[in-house]
């Protein structure tokens, strides 16, 4: 009798409020949200009271205001009348610059010590086992101060430039200078060219692979997209009536002046990103070889697959499913690491925009709020695709 | 309920505490803590460097003793914060230290958009050029196409890219974030050319391995009025610091100097009275004890015994006095009185 008082009880609606677990969870969730929206508007809204206290300037207008500053390294025409906005342009696409370049290195010396230390020959695992404990366990920044100060800065002076290749390519402690390519009038039609190129190789090897797929067939696909993507281009450059001309550097009072010049603060960081990277890459690399079964060469050696196939073909597709994750937290230390530039003068966004901009103008919150947002875009798209690529990595299961 | 009236009420201290900070008169901050916080440079001999006990001495550094001196009745009351030029401001707006005495010059910008007040110039200073002498460089007008190595975030690196734009000619200017950095980049031929202020050229000219291997080129290229700073909005502060500098400055002109001061304390002038406290309450006007002239100068020296002491012609910089001799001396040094 008594047990079904209770049920109807508890059915009923005469539970009081503050006991229905679900307002509970619903008002405890609201009053969550609530606490963390209203922390947030308070730390906005003090920012902006004490910026205006102190009289310090605030807002986004300081964008539009002349720099006046010089920079050395810019990939975008910049000149001293241009504003802080073509400042930040030019730091981002320095900051891409130096990621994109360091993290194709890093790979692909990665790659190579990670299979080297895998390696039978007794020469060669050591060589690399020291490549890999040495530079994964210095600091960063000493390796960049290493390179710039130790290394690069003991090439001979502007005066005494090493000349190589017959007075077109110059080395000295202020940089490389290559020839500079100049494209003229009618240039573009290489352009279209290339692009035509790398599209049709695109859709021949996708071909190439189905017909093999079908029927077994090989086709040459490393030599066709060599001739599309390079030869096309050629092709374009010889019937437009050549309209590339070649500038050389050339000795001024101080320094060579003209050409291609890459500077030493970019080299120096280079090298150092890459290979501090490609210790910790070689290492995951080893990891993914290691994870895919040794039945797995075993089979592919019955089957009398030769060697160099037996790791592109069989292995190394397993083990990127391995690889993948863990390299792209690396891609992603890398490109954060480049702000480390700072302490050689490389013009990264951190150096000019964070640094020189924020001082010239004072404001921090807007600037440090910019590259922060920088940083973090470029992280999310580098995971994004790395995602991408792994879900296309992973294992197909039929 | 608790955890929510908690975080409230941890939210609304957290508010309170920030209002608090931007509004509170830096004089009874400082007053409370019992020192002076001072930014200043990293090491820029005769302006602020640490010393091989570990003491910071300087031009910029006795700004900082005297407000020990005037506050506490002890130059030692004071400590440092080593600042890169980039660093400096943000450290100074955001009341990391109470003033900043580093070597720093003074133009519009800072003194509206960044929301701080120089409070006087300590060095009146120019911008100059070093080279090696073997590049046979006589002139600045000489250096189109030179690779230049310059601090970043300086009025340095400004003025070089105003006058190179003037004159429409080529230069490549390599900035570094730590002053060691460029004189090291310099050093090992990284760049032709080390510019920053003159005195800064002199002071870093000794870093390098072969002082006698370089020379400063003739040429001043800008103003560089170089004082202390503090932060809008604090007029008692910034009172104090101006009349700390105006004090050292009256002294020299009146002859008093750390030797002769407790002898002065009896002269018959009425301006030495005033500036000794032994006349008037000046010293409380400003919000500290009327014995703060013969403290300041008592303990650290008139604006001449600074000058001598770290960065004139008997310390290793052999600078001469030229513009920042006293005005009735041929030099542009001029303080209001105190009375």
């Amino acid at each position: 009798m008594s047990v079904e008082t209770q049920d109807v009880e508890s059915d009923g609606a005469k539970v009081p409020l503050w006991n229905d677990p679900k307002v509970r969870a619903l008002v405890s969730q609201a009053v969550l949200i609530g606490l963390v929206l209203w922390f947030g508007y308070e730390i906005v809204n003090n920012t902006f009271v004490n910026l205006e206290k102190r009289k310090i300037a605030s807002g986004f207008g300081f964008l539009n205001t002349t720099a006046s500053f010089g920079i050395i390294q810019t990939l975008v025409p910049y000149t001293e009348a241009s504003s802080y906005g073509r400042v930040f342009f030019v730091g981002l696409l320095n900051t891409l610059l130096i990621g994109g370049i360091g993290i194709v290195v890093a790979t692909m010396l990665g790659f190579l010590v990670g299979i080297m230390r895998l390696s039978k020959n007794w020469v060669v695992q050591k060589v690399a086992t020291v490549y890999v404990e040495t530079l994964r366990n210095i600091p960063l920044l000493l390796q960049i101060f290493f390179w710039y100060f130790g290394v690069l800065s003991a090439l001979p002076n502007a005066r005494n430039s090493l000349v190589l290749f017959g007075e077109t390519v110059f080395l000295n402690s202020r940089g490389l200078y290559l020839p500079k390519p100049i494209f003229e009038d009618g240039s573009g039609a290489i352009w279209i060219a290339l692009l035509v190129g790398i599209v049709a190789a695109f859709f021949v090897r996708r071909w190439a692979t189905k017909r093999q797929e079908a029927t077994g067939e090989q086709f040459p696909k490393f030599w066709a997209t060599v001739g599309l993507v390079l030869g096309l281009p050629f092709l374009a450059y010889l019937l437009s009536g050549l309209p590339v001309s070649v500038e050389y550097s050339t000795k001024g009072t101080f320094n060579l002046s003209g050409g291609l010049q890459v500077i030493p603060e970019f080299v120096a960081l280079l090298l150092a990103l890459s290979f501090y990277t490609a210790s910790f890459i070689a290492e995951i690399v080893r990891a993914g070889i290691l994870a895919v079964s040794h039945g797995q060469t075993e089979a592919a050696h019955a089957l009398g697959i030769k060697n160099s196939h037996t790791l592109r073909l069989v292995v190394i597709p397993q083990a990127l499913r391995v690889i993948i994750p863990p390299l792209t937290s690396q891609y992603l230390n890398l490109t954060k690491n480049s702000s480390l530039a700072v302490a050689i003068a490389y013009p990264d966004l951190v150096s000019v925009f964070a640094g020189t901009v924020l001082n010239q103008t004072g404001q921090a919150v807007e600037i440090l709020l910019m590259t922060m947002g920088v940083y973090l875009a470029i992280s999310l798209i580098t995971s994004m695709f790395m995602n991408w690529y792994n879900a296309k990595m992973a294992l197909a299961e039929r | 309920m608790k955890t929510k009236i908690l975080a409230i009420a941890a939210g609304a201290a957290i508010s309170m505490v920030a209002a608090q900070a931007a509004s509170a008169a830096t004089l009874d901050d400082i007053k409370k803590k019992g020192h002076v916080q001072c930014g200043v440079s990293q090491g820029l001999a005769g302006f602020s460097n640490p010393d091989d006990k570990g003491n910071w001495t300087g031009m910029d550094v006795d700004v900082c003793r005297a407000l020990g001196a005037a506050i506490f009745g002890d130059a030692t009351k004071a400590k440092y914060t080593a600042l890169s030029a980039k660093e400096r401001f943000t450290a100074l707006q955001s009341g990391e230290v109470d003033l900043l005495s580093r070597n720093t010059t003074w133009t519009a910008t800072r003194d509206t958009a960044l929301g701080l007040n120089f409070a006087g110039v300590n060095y009146y200073d120019g911008q100059g050029f070093m080279v090696r002498k073997s590049l046979g460089v006589t002139s600045a007008l000489q250096l189109a196409g030179a690779a230049i190595c310059t601090n970043t975030g300086t009025t340095t690196e400004l003025n070089v890219a105003d006058g190179f734009r003037a004159d429409k000619r080529r230069y490549e200017v390599v900035a570094f974030e730590k002053a060691d950095e460029v004189v090291q980049a310099y050093d090992k031929g990284r760049c032709d050319v080390y510019t920053t202020d003159a005195s800064g050229l002199y002071s870093q000219r000794l870093k390098l391995a072969n002082a006698d291997d370089h020379i400063v080129l003739p040429e001043i290229i800008s103003k560089e009025p170089l004082g202390p700073v503090v932060r809008q909005g604090d007029d008692q502060w910034f009172n104090l610091v101006k009349w700390t500098m105006y004090l050292m400055l009256n002294a020299e002109e009146l002859g008093v100097t750390s030797k002769n001061v407790d002898e002065m304390k009896s002269s018959g002038n009425p301006a030495v009275k005033r500036i000794l406290g032994v006349e008037g309450n000046f010293g409380e006007n400003l919000g500290v004890g009327n014995d703060w002239g013969y403290n300041i100068i008592k303990q650290v020296g008139n604006y001449g015994e600074v000058f001598d002491a770290n960065v004139g012609p008997d310390t290793p910089l052999g600078i001469a006095r030229g513009v920042n001799a006293l005005w009735s001396k041929g030099g542009i040094q001029y303080a209001p009185p105190i009375r």
